[in-house]
């Protein structure tokens, strides 16, 4: 499509400035001595750095906590994904039926997404909490089992996942509401029609149509919970009990702030950027593509 | 007329002679609270005993966070004249080249102090090749606290707390089965209370190399052999019967203790001051337990921080510094920090002249710490009021080189390490060898690159 | 790429940014014309599901909310108490007060609206320069832009830290927002969405007589509200609850946020016990901001979910 253009010798270059500097500065300059640092050895305070090669990196291939922290960070992504997507869409495919109030549970549901997981953390901790928390006192009465986060790490994953999960909950559905929405009517009127019963309708018709925002979500909740869930391990676990739910990015700041190990931390950020620049790549071929349609 | 007053005030607090005359030092420091506005005070002390410096704190966070604000700053040039680093920076703080030794501040501002005065472990844990490098600002060690209503409740004599581990398993068992408790001890600190000093007070090496304070190379811990499985081994065991009941890391134990929940506690002594506000019950303190027998029973080891001092500032503002590490170092200024906040005071003199005010007397529980560090019975102050008369009491434990510190390079993930292990055990996931031995093996990966790190 | 209907789904840091150039589909339709009949057991079947899952998302709003109400010794009694108590104007004076929280929400607000507005106005202006100018290194330009996609802050965070030091924003609030500002999403956005303004409007304001900018201001941006809107929610939303970058550069109490500031609340190494119900309704004070906005502005961020992608 030819489009209009202004003709201007400097402007465009004007326009794209701030957003340029910014990008040049906060971004490229620090990915650049990521990867300078990566190769090195420096002592925190500055001095010598001594080149060294890979071997950051082998070290960190080597370490069974690393291999662990990676484990962490794909069951705490596939949790939080799976969780809230596949609730996202049951209740949305709920709510998408036509009945009254349908803004009201939007709205009632959509809200979370406004609190950080930090803060979730925190509310989900109490819920949790071994000696005042409301969770293990009900479970009392079930089971023996004591349900402790401090000490068992899949009740800690299961905490950081849940806490998670509810705050994104809402987004999903908002999603899934919407692209429930733009099914044309006349299909699912032509499958009610045909008999189909409401769970044929759901797989063989709701499922495909909606598989791009299915995609989408999937591809959102697995990178939000790669990177910006630092805020909810952080303020509830630390990455305890043992190391269990301490995530690839909770281990690079805690390497590289708690433990100076600047070489290292570097060598983790420079793993992350690959495995990131793959995720997009992948996302972008699918999308070229289409999923459905 | 008041608002002539106020004006005159304005005016005053406004002349820039009066403010711009002293010359500024920085301090950077972590502490929150309570002990915040203790160490506030003190400043503002300082500041109003001289005309020439002002000291102005800032809190920059946790000790990590402050630790890495000061190396931000360092290595953009400008840094704080002092920063408040945890015990376990300590190493790292030696060997940065970043640091203007305390006793060489000293030496070239001709301030004379008489270190001797000093709790050797306190000193000692700062002190290479008898040089102090650091201010020893806020120390405490690890010591028993227990329930004395759940001891009545069990029948047991509440002034009498348990001194061995045996004791300690049968005091918890009586206390649950009385129902005075629901567990018997918890802990605090994992690493520090559990390992670290238990190694301390039974004359067992952590590391090699004398804990490290010989040598950065080759330095190994030593957490895995007999003492080690003996005594996490038993915390395992007693983890299925309640007698010990593993509560996390740092202080997120404490209301396990403050509720009632577990009738003995072990954690810093600098708690005393917190806890007599949040606990409804009575309760004493005691010195740590031990296993007897064979192993000899050696001084406990501190935690906390110090202050340091670092380079890159211009020579004469160093004075300031000085000036006001000189202040701290007063007995008067150590009995009223550790009065107004629970940690130890550290010179001699300050803990005679407290001993002479009666202070231990009327508070029994802030004497159970100096005496595990000073190797006194822990029961002296009751027989203290005439301490001029009596003859001073027998030391009970040895100051040994096993006792006097640690001195390890990447000491903050080591302590990561070991409580992440601790937890593998405790949770069932790896038997107590393995859990030992894979702390051992990543503390000592960690130890080789923190000497690569700083090898010429 | 060049196509302005393909669909560029971008992910990284706000939350949702991508483009679908397509009218809005209004959600609500569903709700009106509907005869009523007898009693229909599937959309009572339906509602309580649907109230169940509403029940379910707002239970743990709720007990922090009771929580925050109660005293300490509610607060630990068993069995919970789990109805509001009398002590929350207590609590909430006491939890603003021990944290500051005054500051706190400044702090957040100011980082908030910054990002939001900061990366709202570089991105507008950027994708206009890109769309409206054919300029040397256009190309190049695009693909800079594009490439931060890959880069989000964990990954680079130390050097990043490393180069606001050097400029002496640590502890700032401009180290706090401006980091936080370039993104390629927000430019994808408005990229997407001017492609879809029908040509013949930059041809008539040309012949108007009208420059660029004045394009711009009175073409373009009366019809860019929508998107504007949208993206506000979303980057005010990823402003206030960003945790990572403000723990890292703050290093005074008078700059964090109220997301970070609120950690500490929580008694770690204990000379006190934990104040579970200041905690709560310090959280409570942190999550209302963002939650308000959402619902206040729901309907353009559900538009602006919805135009991004289906």
């Amino acid at each position: 499509m030819k489009r209009t253009v202004f003709p201007n010798r400097w402007l465009p270059y004007l326009l794209v400035l701030p957003q340029l500097a910014v990008t040049i500065v906060f971004f490229f300059w620090p990915a650049a001595k990521s990867l300078y640092l990566s190769v090195f050895k420096s002592p925190p305070f500055g001095g010598r750095d001594v080149f060294v090669g890979l071997d950051n990196f082998t070290a960190l291939l080597r370490d069974r906590e690393y291999y662990e922290s990676v484990l962490n960070s794909f069951v705490f992504a596939l949790g939080v994904t799976g969780l809230s997507v596949v609730g996202g869409l049951v209740i949305a495919v709920l709510a998408n039926q036509k009945i009254r109030g349908l803004a009201f549970y939007r709205t009632a549901l959509l809200w979370p997404y406004g609190i950080a997981p930090a803060v979730a953390g925190i509310i989900f901790l109490f819920i949790f909490h071994p000696a005042y928390g409301i969770l293990p006192y009900f479970l009392s009465f079930v089971t023996a089992y004591e349900f402790n986060w401090l000490l068992k790490g899949w009740v800690a994953m299961t905490l950081v996942i849940l806490a998670t999960s509810w705050t994104h909950l809402g987004y999903n559905i908002a999603f899934f509401l919407a692209g429930l929405q733009a099914i044309p009517a006349s299909v699912m009127e032509a499958a009610s029609v045909d008999g189909a019963p409401p769970l044929k309708k759901f797989t063989a018709i709701t499922v495909p149509l909606i598989s791009p925002v299915t995609f989408y979500l999937v591809v959102v909740n697995m990178v939000f919970a790669f990177f910006s869930s630092f805020g909810v391990i952080h303020a509830v676990t630390h990455g305890g009990p043992g190391n269990a739910t301490e995530i690839m990015v909770f281990k690079l700041w805690k390497d590289g702030f708690i433990g100076l190990n600047l070489g290292s931390s570097a060598a983790q950020s420079v793993i992350l950027m690959a495995v990131v620049i793959g995720l997009t790549m992948l996302q972008f071929r699918v999308a070229e593509k289409r999923v459905t349609y | 007329m008041k608002v002539f007053m106020s004006l005159c005030a304005a005016l005053v607090l406004a002349w820039p002679g009066a403010a711009l005359a002293r010359t500024e030092i920085h301090f950077w420091h972590a502490m929150t609270g309570a002990l915040g506005d203790a160490l506030e005070t003190q400043v503002k002390q300082f500041n109003e005993s001289q005309g020439e410096y002002e000291v102005k704190p800032l809190r920059k966070g946790t000790y990590p966070e402050t630790l890495t604000a000061a190396i931000a700053a360092y290595r953009q040039k400008n840094p704080p004249h002092l920063v408040q680093v945890f015990e376990v920076g300590t190493q790292t703080m030696m060997l940065s080249g970043a640091v203007y030794p305390v006793y060489e501040l000293m030496q070239h501002n001709e301030i004379k102090i008489d270190w001797n005065d000093f709790i050797k472990p306190v000193v000692g844990y700062y002190t290479k090749d008898g040089k102090l490098y650091s201010m020893p600002y806020n120390s405490s060690t690890p010591i028993f606290y227990y329930n004395k209503d759940a001891f009545k409740k069990a029948g047991l004599d509440p002034e009498k707390p348990p001194r061995t581990w045996p004791e300690v398993e049968a005091y918890a068992k009586k206390i649950i089965a009385a129902g005075g408790a629901k567990c018997g001890f918890s802990t605090g600190w994992p690493s520090w209370t559990m390992v670290e000093n238990m190694h301390a007070t039974h004359d067992q090496p952590f590391a090699s190399k004398h804990n490290g304070f010989d040598a950065v190379e080759g330095v190994e811990l030593l957490i895995n052999r007999e003492f080690g499985l003996k005594h996490v081994g038993a915390l395992n065991g007693w983890q299925k019967d309640n007698v010990y009941s593993y509560g996390g890391r740092q202080g997120t134990a404490d209301p396990k203790f403050v509720n009632g929940d577990c009738a003995m506690y072990i954690q810093s002594s600098a708690l005393i001051s917190g806890f007599s506000k949040s606990i409804k019950f009575d309760w004493g303190t005691g010195e740590l337990p031990h296993w007897g027998g064979r192993y000899p029973k050696a001084t406990s080891i501190i935690g906390g921080a110090t202050l340091w001092v670092l380079k890159g500032k211009p020579q004469a503002e160093y004075r300031g510094a000085a000036k006001f590490l000189e202040y701290l170092a007063k007995p008067e200024q150590q009995m009223w920090w550790h009065v107004n906040t629970g940690y130890l005071a550290i010179s001699n003199t300050a803990v005679r002249n407290l001993e002479q005010g009666y202070h231990f007397v009327k508070n029994p529980k802030q004497y159970t710490a100096f005496a595990q560090l000073t190797g006194l019975p822990p029961t002296a102050p009751a027989a203290l009021k005439d301490a001029k008369k009596a003859a001073p009491p027998k030391p009970e434990r040895v100051a040994t080189p096993n006792s006097s510190g640690l001195r390890l390079g990447n000491f903050v993930q080591i302590r990561d390490v070991i409580e992440s292990e601790l937890e593998n055990v405790f949770n069932g996931k790896k038997p107590v060898k393995q859990g030992l031995d894979d702390a051992v093996a990543k503390s000592n990966a960690l130890l080789k690159e923190f000497a690569a790190t700083y090898k010429q | 790429m060049s196509d302005a209907r393909t669909t560029t789904t971008t992910v990284i840091d706000g939350g949702a940014v991508a483009v679908r150039p397509r009218p809005t589909v209004t959600v609500l339709q569903a709700e009106t014309e509907r005869p009523r009949r007898r009693v229909d057991w599937n959309t009572i079947l339906v509602h309580a599901a649907l109230i169940v899952a509403v029940a379910l998302v707002a239970f743990p709003l709720y007990y922090a909310f009771v929580i925050s109400t109660q005293a300490l010794d509610e607060v630990i009694q068993k069995p919970p108490r789990l109805l509001p108590s009398a002590y929350a104007l207590e609590n909430y004076v006491e939890a603003w007060r021990r944290s500051g929280m005054a500051r706190l929400l400044l702090n957040s607000a100011v980082v908030a609206v910054g990002v939001a507005v900061g990366k709202i106005a570089i991105s507008m202006l950027s994708a206009f320069a890109i769309v409206y100018f054919r300029f040397r290194g256009a190309s190049v330009v695009f693909w800079l832009i594009f490439l931060t996609l890959m880069l989000p802050i964990p990954v680079r965070i130390l050097p990043t830290y490393e180069v606001v030091g050097n400029i002496g924003w640590l502890d700032t609030y401009a180290g706090l927002t401006v980091p936080l500002m370039a993104s390629a999403t927000a430019t994808f956005l408005f990229r997407q969405f001017y492609m879809t303004v029908p040509n013949e409007l930059a041809e008539a304001a040309q012949m108007d007589g009208a420059g660029p900018l004045r394009f711009l201001w009175s073409f373009l941006l009366p019809l860019s509200w929508a998107n504007i809107a949208a993206l506000f929610v979303v980057l005010f939303i990823y402003g206030w609850n960003e945790y990572f970058w403000p723990l890292l550069i703050t290093n005074t109490e008078e700059m964090r946020t109220v997301v970070i500031g609120l950690e500490r609340l929580i008694p770690r190494s204990g000379t006190e016990l934990p104040t579970w119900n200041l905690i709560m309704a310090g959280a409570m004070m942190a999550l209302v901001p963002p939650v308000a906005v959402i619902l206040f502005m729901q309907r353009w961020f559900v538009k602006g979910l919805i135009e991004s992608e289906k």
